[in-house]
């Protein structure tokens, strides 16, 4: 129905009472290949994530904040990405939470069909999304002519920004829900009701804490993936410098900029994106103990009963 | 408080849960609904609470109907099965969630569930979660967690069934007790006909969606309605044979069947429990049945015969008491005589019997 998170406990797979023996391999097999592994996430991960530090803060503290501060353009675009991202997160935890709900407490014809279509935004590339937005709202959109008729503008300007946001990071929250909100069951909420709850206490009293973990972990992911956004960002947003540029989009234009200068701020801006990158990272791993110790438990009551 | 339940029908998908069921539970009774898995029982108790619609049909409380009723107005008490305790709450905070949502004062919420967890006898451990209690203590928190909001009855679905075999006797003795003691409108559902009717004033059993026979225990025990109910109950020996002219014939085994006057020979069934049949050495006047002896079980309350009529292919089980055990001295491959004192004739519905 829908592919299991990798933070999932899976009990059955790993089963420690197979031998030692079996499961050791040659020691030139072992060193190889954790050998090769270290080289490619120095290569790959560790030395470029440094690296963008080394640019960031190569002439020193003053030059970098001066670099991120000092051009209004840049500091627009940090502004705009703050204005848009909560409003993603928060249009996604209201998608996420309904749609899970409605996954894992209701039968419907379709409900399958519903879980798979969730998941389409991660296979649709992020330029192909922003182009659909384009053929929606363009001047030779559907929708286009009618908008400028009555002045309301999407394309390249923010609600553009927001829905392209939105799209590429829809599934996140559902995503996480679906199997915490499967394996807690609904008995607790029916309890809740009779015991004399109405929905909304029931949700806000036994539902929310018992999927906290999960949707705070869907809502990092979100945040993350909402402010790197890139690809259908940049069809959407016209890049007009100092109005509908977002901080990835800022890093290319500085970087493409051509000067030393601005190669430094791009940099700059870029050492903000990786932090938040590392920041989410550590949330992650903190709410992933979070998570698996209530599905653990879970299982454990419906183990015992 | 009584319960009325008039007519009611459920389906799921082309599966019928309830087919045309009427029941009443009379104020202050603690009745049982018994019947195997599927049988509906479960079905109909979340009907009484209002967790499922009926397709039609109605329930009352005395003389409310409720059928359209929303189960957070019933004011009903409903202990899962599973106990669904929520499960980041403490004790405290678990017993206290119905009035919680109520907004009763604190002080009041205070008095009212350490009155119930002294009631449940689980003073001390309200600050613990329920991941911390054994299932015995899980059940009862859910039942001081049902018992909190004052409700109008209390409806136990399997309560005791996932729970090992000494702590549900400890807890069906201890329901028993409080019953007596709060003498609150009770139904519970359980597959477990000893527990049934150790527990309950009236019991009802269900088969496929419709009630069999509802009565006190004593009544369904002795007095089984149908083959249903007399297979459900315990050990039977099945015995295929005729009526006609008042007799029943059932192999080698004639018994006076005076219900069934009519010269025309009808298919019949007898049922006899192990303990309703006699053996002997020597055939019992006309009406006995040839067989030999395969196993004898001495251990326990009674002595367990196994033994085989070659003559009708038929094996049976019997149960005797252990003085008459002792005084036959029976081993295996003894040839002996089996005598019925009691048996129960079915007879199939009229339209049967021409196949």
């Amino acid at each position: 129905m829908h592919s299991i998170p990798k933070h999932l406990p899976t009990a059955k797979v790993a089963s420690t009472s197979r031998g030692r023996s079996a499961q050791e391999d040659p020691w030139w097999v072992r060193w190889t290949l954790i050998s090769l592994s270290v080289l490619v996430l120095i290569v790959l991960v560790i030395l470029p994530v440094t690296n963008v530090f080394y640019h960031a803060f190569s002439n020193g503290f003053g030059a970098y904040w001066k670099n991120l501060t000092g051009d209004p353009a840049t500091l627009h675009a940090i502004q705009l990405t703050l204005f848009v991202v909560p409003i993603a997160v928060f249009a996604n935890v209201i998608f996420g939470v309904a749609a899970a709900w409605a996954i894992t407490r209701f039968r419907f014809p379709g409900r399958t069909i519903l879980t798979t279509i969730i998941d389409l935004p991660f296979a649709i590339s992020p330029v192909v999304a922003g182009l659909m937005f384009v053929l929606l709202f363009g001047a030779r959109g559907y929708f286009g002519p009618w908008l400028q008729q009555h002045d309301v503008k999407i394309l390249n300007a923010w609600p553009a920004i927001v829905l392209a946001t939105t799209f590429v990071t829809l599934p996140f929250v559902a995503r996480e829900l679906i199997p915490v909100m499967e394996a807690i069951g609904s008995e607790e909420e029916i309890a809740a009701i009779s015991l004399g709850a109405n929905g909304w206490q029931t949700f806000w009293r036994v539902t929310i804490p018992n999927i906290k973990w999960g949707l705070l972990y869907g809502v990092i992911l979100c945040n993350a993936r909402a402010m790197g956004e890139f690809g259908a960002v940049y069809v959407v947003c016209g890049r007009i410098i100092g109005k509908t540029e977002t901080m990835p989009i800022r890093v290319n234009t500085l970087f493409e900029g051509g000067t030393a200068a601005s190669y430094a701020s791009s940099f700059a801006v870029a050492s903000l994106l990786t932090m938040l990158a590392l920041v989410t990272l550590f949330i992650k791993i903190a709410l992933e103990h979070k998570t698996q110790a209530d599905l653990k438990e879970a299982a454990k009551i419906t183990q015992a009963e | 408080m009584s319960i009325i339940v008039k007519n009611l029908s459920k389906q799921f998908g082309n599966f019928k849960a309830l087919d045309d069921v009427s029941l009443e539970v009379p104020s202050g009774s603690l009745l049982a609904l018994l019947g195997p898995s599927g049988s509906g029982k479960t079905t109909l108790l979340r009907i009484i609470a209002g967790l499922e619609n009926a397709d039609s049909g109605q329930v009352r409380y005395e003389n409310e109907d409720v059928t359209q009723q929303s189960p957070k107005d019933r004011e009903v008490g409903f202990v899962f099965q599973h106990y669904a305790l929520f499960r980041h709450m403490t004790v405290f905070e678990n017993v206290a969630f119905g009035m919680r949502v109520r907004h009763r004062p604190k002080a009041e919420i205070n008095d009212r569930v350490h009155e119930l967890l002294h009631l449940v006898r689980l003073e001390g451990l309200h600050q613990r979660y329920p991941s911390q209690l054994s299932g015995g203590q899980r059940q009862r928190v859910a039942l001081a967690r049902a018992l909190a909001v004052k409700p109008r009855m209390l409806l136990l679905d399997e309560p005791f069934g996932a729970l090992d075999a000494k702590v549900r006797q400890e807890l069906r003795q201890w329901l028993r007790q409080l019953h007596d003691e709060i003498h609150l409108t009770t139904v519970f559902v359980t597959h477990d006909q000893e527990e049934a009717f150790e527990v309950a004033d009236r019991v009802v059993v269900m088969n496929k969606g419709h009630i069999e026979q509802s009565g006190t225990p004593q009544e369904v025990f002795d007095h089984p309605a149908t083959p249903f109910v007399m297979d459900f109950l315990g050990n039977v020996n099945v015995f295929h044979g005729r009526v006609e002219n008042g007799m029943a014939m059932m192999g080698a085994l004639n018994i006076a069947y005076p219900d069934y006057p009519h010269a025309e020979s009808r298919n019949a069934t007898a049922y006899v429990r192990p303990h309703e049949l006699d053996i002997g050495h020597a055939p019992f006047g006309t009406s006995s049945l040839k067989a030999r002896v395969m196993q004898v079980n001495p251990a326990g309350s009674v002595a367990k015969v196994r033994v085989f009529s070659e003559e009708f292919g038929l094996a049976l089980n019997v149960d005797l008491n252990l003085e008459r055990y002792a005084e036959l001295k029976l081993k295996p491959d003894d040839v002996v005589y089996v005598a019925a004192r009691r048996v129960r004739v079915f007879m199939p519905p009229s339209a049967d019997y021409s196949i």
